[in-house]
């Protein structure tokens, strides 16, 4: 009906759909406090968890050696072995320094060259300091292993909690920029009646739609790009699975929650009625869709209902792509999960919306 | 341009809110190229009657014809050929003049040219500036400039210079009466009769959904006069406001 075909001669930034798209630009990064939750909250939430939830080597166990005539002899052999901090200390300083757990053994060597080990032995880190002291000194009086020993050290990535994390934050992004992004501002053109007022000129209302969903997929590839390229660099997440793949369960993802965002946003006339319509649809995702904690911590009877949720699909759509290196053929189930989505909530959002 | 006798008619025009009639049985001819005003106090259907014209509110009853078009059956052409202001329209904040512009002016197929349009409501000072620090006065005009940029042959505007200062305001007559001298159809409603009087060729007094007088503004100053004496005639024709324009000039004053 409003359809226009546009003039023929007319330059491509003179085309309403450019304009409309410059508009959701414009819009976007005229709004400081857009661009700091989109792009810069992710990452600063990332930084936060990474360092709070970073591992760590085991500490190495303090060992002290009570001052004896035959100490030195003890200590070098300690000091051979490097997985351990040997001090040496007077009798009542040891008994100070193994009450407040300052060292986690004591070691006594006595005057017939024999040694004796003072420690808890309940605390496992003291008897494991047992154990590598002892094997230690051994070794310096002479002991040799009967059988040869070599040894791999593989340190495994993606089976840290940033691992975890990271493609969960990019869900979260994902679903906070497609529903905020995209209902926000139609529930704003709607309550300030710019909505209505476009509707009394030959604006074609497929295009007003479509310049939401092309500036949402621009917005998409510098949030993807951002978080993941941080995540790679600064804590080394893995990106096992094909990238192209990834682009793909992200696009779709997107527009599910763009078309979850409209269908929101398709009747509500304030901005504070459409927030609390926002918040109600999205924090159970955020608590039950393996944001930040697996959701398989939830009871079984409700697994099938979070399995449904968007997010949750989403989650773990991203995560077996990029931790176990999934193809999107293994990811059939989620990915008609949340293509259900995107269509349900298109069809729904267009039957209802409200232009005026 | 079709030239025929009525830029807009409409007929038995009906309209109800749940219970409350806003819409009753409403008549109205405007005559093509001139310019035509809709009075009467709030809650008249003004505002209703004038969004139905416009296609932005659905009818119970009646016929609306625009430019020898209907709504039903040529909604895309006549978009094409409206110029329409609304009473309550807030533009993006965020954007330019020029870029707001430049966003209807691509709604339309012959739109007129962006700076010809700033230059027409004088805002060219501002033409790079928010529409966010712009003072009410500039709001308005630059929500007229929106209702000209697709070179409409008939023009809509509810209450455009309710809330104005007196500069503004003039300003925004010396625009309509441009317009109208080229031909073109304006169909306004006001609260002032000073402004009806001023521009308006004819106009209609609206109450409770129907039209309960109508004619030129001396013809309906005749008809009362016949019927109520009038009060001691001023010693001058001349308005308080006339006096505020005198004493403080024609320049516009943006703030």
């Amino acid at each position: 009906m409003s359809d226009a075909t546009p003039h023929p001669e007319r330059r491509f930034v003179d085309r309403s759909l450019v304009q409309l798209t410059l508009v959701r630009f414009r819009e976007f990064i005229r709004q400081p406090e857009a661009v700091f939750w989109t792009f810069v909250f992710p990452i600063l939430l990332a930084v936060g968890l990474g360092l709070a939830f970073r591992s760590r080597a085991p500490d190495k166990p303090r060992i002290g050696v009570v001052t004896t005539p035959t100490t030195s002899r003890i200590i070098a052999s300690l000091r051979r072995d490097s997985s351990m901090v040997v001090e040496q200390m007077d009798d009542s300083a040891a008994a100070r320094a193994l009450r407040t757990a300052k060292v986690t053994l004591l070691v006594v060597p006595e005057p017939d060259g024999s040694v004796r080990y003072v420690y808890d032995p309940v605390r496992s880190e003291s008897a494991t300091a047992r154990l590598i002291a002892d094997r230690a000194i051994q070794a310096g009086a002479g002991r040799t292993d009967p059988v040869k020993v070599t040894e791999r050290r593989v340190t495994e990535r993606g089976s840290r909690y940033i691992d975890f994390v990271i493609p969960g934050l990019l869900g979260m992004n994902l679903m906070g920029s497609g529903i905020w992004g995209i209902g926000f501002a139609i529930v704003d053109s709607r309550g300030k009646r710019l909505l209505k007022r476009f509707m009394a000129t030959p604006m074609s209302r497929a295009e007003y739609l479509m310049s939401f969903l092309f500036s949402r997929l621009f917005f998409l590839i510098l949030e993807v790009v951002a978080l993941l390229g941080f995540g790679a660099l600064a804590f080394g997440v893995p990106l096992r699975g094909s990238l192209l793949e990834l682009g793909l369960i992200c696009l779709v993802s997107a527009l599910a929650f763009g078309g979850l965002g409209l269908l929101i946003a398709s009747r509500a006339k304030t901005v504070e009625g459409v927030s609390g319509l926002m918040n109600f649809v999205m924090l159970p995702m955020w608590i039950f869709s393996g944001v930040f904690f697996s959701s398989s911590n939830f009871p079984n009877a409700v697994q099938p209902l979070i399995k449904a949720l968007p997010l949750t699909a989403v989650n773990d759509a991203l995560r077996a792509n990029m931790l176990e290196g999934t193809s999107i053929s293994g990811l059939s189930t989620e990915m008609i999960i949340i293509s259900a989505w995107l269509v349900a909530s298109f069809v729904l959002a267009l039957k209802l919306f409200r232009w005026r | 341009m079709v030239t025929s006798a009525y830029a807009l008619v409409t007929r038995g025009l009906k309209k109800s809110y749940g219970d409350v009639l806003a819409v009753d049985g409403l008549d109205l001819e405007v005559r093509t190229g001139e310019c035509f005003g809709l009075l009467g106090p709030n809650g008249a259907g003004k505002t209703t009657t004038i969004e139905i014209c416009e296609g932005l509110l659905e009818r119970d009853a009646g016929d609306v014809e625009l430019l020898g078009l209907t709504w039903e059956a040529d909604a895309g052409k006549l978009k094409e050929r409206l110029g329409i202001q609304l009473q309550d329209t807030q533009l993006s904040e965020k954007l330019t003049v020029a870029e707001t512009l430049t966003l209807f002016r691509s709604f339309y197929q012959k739109p007129r040219d962006v700076d010809e349009v700033i230059a027409l409501v004088q805002l060219e000072e501002k033409k790079n500036a928010r529409v966010g620090t712009l003072s009410g006065g500039q709001k308005q005009r630059l929500a007229v400039a929106c209702a000209l940029v697709g070179d409409p042959e008939l023009l809509f505007l509810d209450e455009p210079t309710t809330g104005l200062d007196p500069q503004s305001r003039r300003q925004l007559w010396s625009l309509i009466e441009e317009f109208r001298a080229t031909g073109r159809t304006i169909l306004l409603t006001t609260h002032y009769m000073d402004e009806a009087e001023r521009l308006c060729d004819r106009v209609a007094i609206v109450d409770h959904g129907h039209i309960i007088a109508q004619g030129t503004p001396h013809e309906l100053m005749e008809s009362i006069a016949a019927a109520h004496p009038p009060p001691p005639p001023r010693a001058t024709s001349t308005t308080l406001e006339d006096v505020f324009v005198a004493l403080t000039g024609r320049t516009l004053r943006d703030e």
